[in-house]
């Protein structure tokens, strides 16, 4: 019969308009500023810089090695390195970023500088809501507008931060042993150069010509 | 019929001027169809040569979309070209991933671990399926049924790239493989829930065809329009759904076996008419052949590592050489070809396109249509035009 697909289709249409009124998981509007669908965890926009303690300046982790900027696929990390060094986490004095700055109006969101930082120190942000009127300096973050703290991080990623935390423990706590074992072994160094200059014996004391 | 059995020697109508005479008195128009009409998804412009409604020559012209993407990547380290790989057909970022780090792979002689194998597999059929359904919407819409068919295709893709989101962290720009495995594991709560969508999936695709495929009106748009003879399809090197519904059976995925796709049973859906009709038949089909591989896939997934342990992410320099990996895209071919002069560069970075080399053929399919048959060739050929011009 001529039009039986078209009724079969039809009846396909009035199906869905019948049931987006009863079925739950059909109601997906969201009246989006004042509700929201909460992101999911391994959601990624823009980067961040975390720091430990309650002073961002002192606490950033960066440590300007610059290997995000040489690896970054559109170039927009800037980093120029300090002059004099701070110490970090395990207490070793390293160098620290004294610029910082991330050009998000071209950044795009690929998260590669993430993977190859070697001290867990950038991370990808999940604040999407970042339109200015401003385009050319309110889309360039300087250091003190990307850094945000580990506790942010652990609300925003908290599987993905309790691994680094866990990373970062394991690192200290090697660092700490290594540091103990090589005072124990400079303080052993120490005691047997002592006892070996007691044991020596006393120079001859001037002879006569 | 198999490539072997395709004649070569008679070439009708590829690579010179057409041979169409104009009927009647009329003069000839000639109009140019975009660069901003709402068929192309982009921009893209054919210039239609029209004798009253009858096409008499058509030209296409790219490059409107042209963002560089070779040469940036001859510039960048290797692992900097993945987050562009999505970019070129975004629709399918997790395959246009896949292909890279197979030539990646392949250059450096990578291996890659069980457990990624299947993540692999697994993201890219869904990928496929989403594809096919959002690419079979459009040509709907260009159909005129505005929007309802897209809407449902659009449904059942937006579970699949929230998937992609909460596994990845991005809808549509996943980057989410690497030269030896994958960037995340998947967890036992997403592979559940990809359970849940998958088993979902065949209702929606009966759906899709109890609304489609015996439509009076579709098939007397589509039956017998654009056809493209098995022959000229090989000639112009097409690939994808489209070569297939001109009844050629060449699926990279049974021809190349790659990855491991020899573990799965599935068929290759091929078309009889090489119409606009079968070409959305085998995209429908394929959509049924990806569920059956995903219900395969999915529950026999191993556990294991990710990533192989030798895969380096920072000072990565192969050897001189030369590969090409290819995978089966939801539109055809896509292959890599990468050059290494043993720097961290590549040398040559060459990307096959299967949008671009299929668009190639509209010409041949369009010649003695309607005009309004232009617009529904040309969304049957299914082209993203990001990855046309690159």
């Amino acid at each position: 019969m001529l039009g039986e697909g078209i009724l079969k289709g039809m009846a396909e249409t009035a199906k869905n308009f019948a049931g987006s009124f009863v079925s739950v998981d059909r109601l997906t509007t969201v009246e989006y500023p004042e509700q929201r669908i909460p992101t999911f965890e391994n959601a990624r926009v823009f980067p961040f810089l975390v720091y430990d303690g309650p002073d961002w300046a002192a606490g950033l982790r960066c440590v300007a090695c610059q290997i995000c900027e040489k690896e970054c696929p559109p170039k927009c990390i800037y980093i120029e390195k300090s002059q004099g060094k701070k110490p970090d986490f395990v207490g070793k004095p390293q160098f620290y970023p004294t610029r910082f700055d991330i050009d998000i109006s071209v950044c795009m969101s690929c998260q590669i500088c993430v993977e190859v930082c070697p001290f867990e120190a950038i991370k990808m942000d999940t604040e999407f809501e970042l339109a200015t009127d401003n385009r050319f300096g309110g889309l360039l973050l300087d250091r003190q507008q990307l850094a945000k703290s580990n506790e942010y991080y652990h609300q925003i990623h908290p599987t993905e931060a309790t691994e680094v935390d866990a990373r970062l423990d394991a690192e200290k706590e090697a660092a700490a042993a290594k540091a103990k074992a090589a005072a124990q072994a400079a303080a052993a160094k120490a005691g047997e150069a002592a006892k070996a200059a007691s044991a020596k014996p006393a120079p001859p004391t001037g002879g006569e010509d | 019929m198999s490539i072997a059995e395709t004649k070569t020697e008679k070439l009708d109508g590829w690579n010179r001027p057409p041979t169409m005479e104009p009927e009647g008195e009329g003069e000839l128009l000639e109009i140019a169809m975009g660069p901003h009409h709402p068929s192309t998804h982009g921009v893209f412009r054919m210039d239609v040569t029209l004798d009253g409604e009858r096409v008499m020559r058509l030209k296409p012209v790219f490059g409107y979309l042209h963002r560089n993407h070779e040469k940036i990547a001859e510039g960048a380290a290797y692992l900097a070209s993945m987050p562009y790989t999505d970019r070129l057909d975004y629709f399918c970022s997790l395959s246009n991933n896949w292909a890279y780090a197979l030539a990646v792979e392949k250059l450096v002689g990578q291996a890659v671990p069980e457990r990624a194998q299947y993540i692999r597999v697994i993201l890219a059929e869904l990928t496929r399926i989403q594809n096919h359904a959002s690419s079979i919407g459009f040509l709907i819409q260009e159909m005129g049924a505005s929007g309802t068919p897209l809407m449902y295709a659009f449904r059942e893709r937006e579970k699949i790239l929230d998937l992609f989101e909460s596994l990845t962290g991005s809808r549509m720009m996943c980057n989410y493989m690497r030269f030896g495995g994958c960037r995340v594991d998947v967890s036992a709560a997403w592979l559940a829930s990809a359970r849940k969508v998958v088993a979902g999936l065949p209702a929606f695709v009966d759906e899709f065809e109890a609304l489609l495929t015996t439509n009076e009106i579709l098939m007397a748009r589509c039956q017998g329009v654009g056809v493209l003879k098995p022959d000229l399809a090989v000639n112009a090197s097409v690939t994808g759904p489209l070569l297939r519904a001109s009844g050629v059976n060449y699926d990279i995925r049974k021809v190349d076996r790659y990855g491991i796709y020899d573990r799965f049973k599935f068929r290759v859906p091929l078309g009889d008419h090489g119409d606009v009709y079968d070409r959305y038949m085998v995209r429908v089909l394929e959509m049924r052949e990806s569920i059956r591989i995903l219900e395969q896939a999915l529950p026999e997934i191993p556990a294991g590592p990710i990533m192989d342990p030798k895969a380096k992410i920072r000072g990565f320099r192969p050897k001189p050489g030369e590969a090409y990996g290819r995978i089966e895209a939801p539109k055809g071919e896509l292959g890599f070809y990468l050059i290494s002069d043993g720097s961290p560069n590549p040398y040559r970075y060459r990307v096959r396109p299967p949008s671009l080399i299929n668009l190639t053929i509209l010409e041949d399919m369009c010649l003695g249509q309607n005009v309004a048959d232009v617009v529904l060739i040309f969304g049957s050929v299914d082209i993203v035009l990001g990855e046309v011009d690159r």
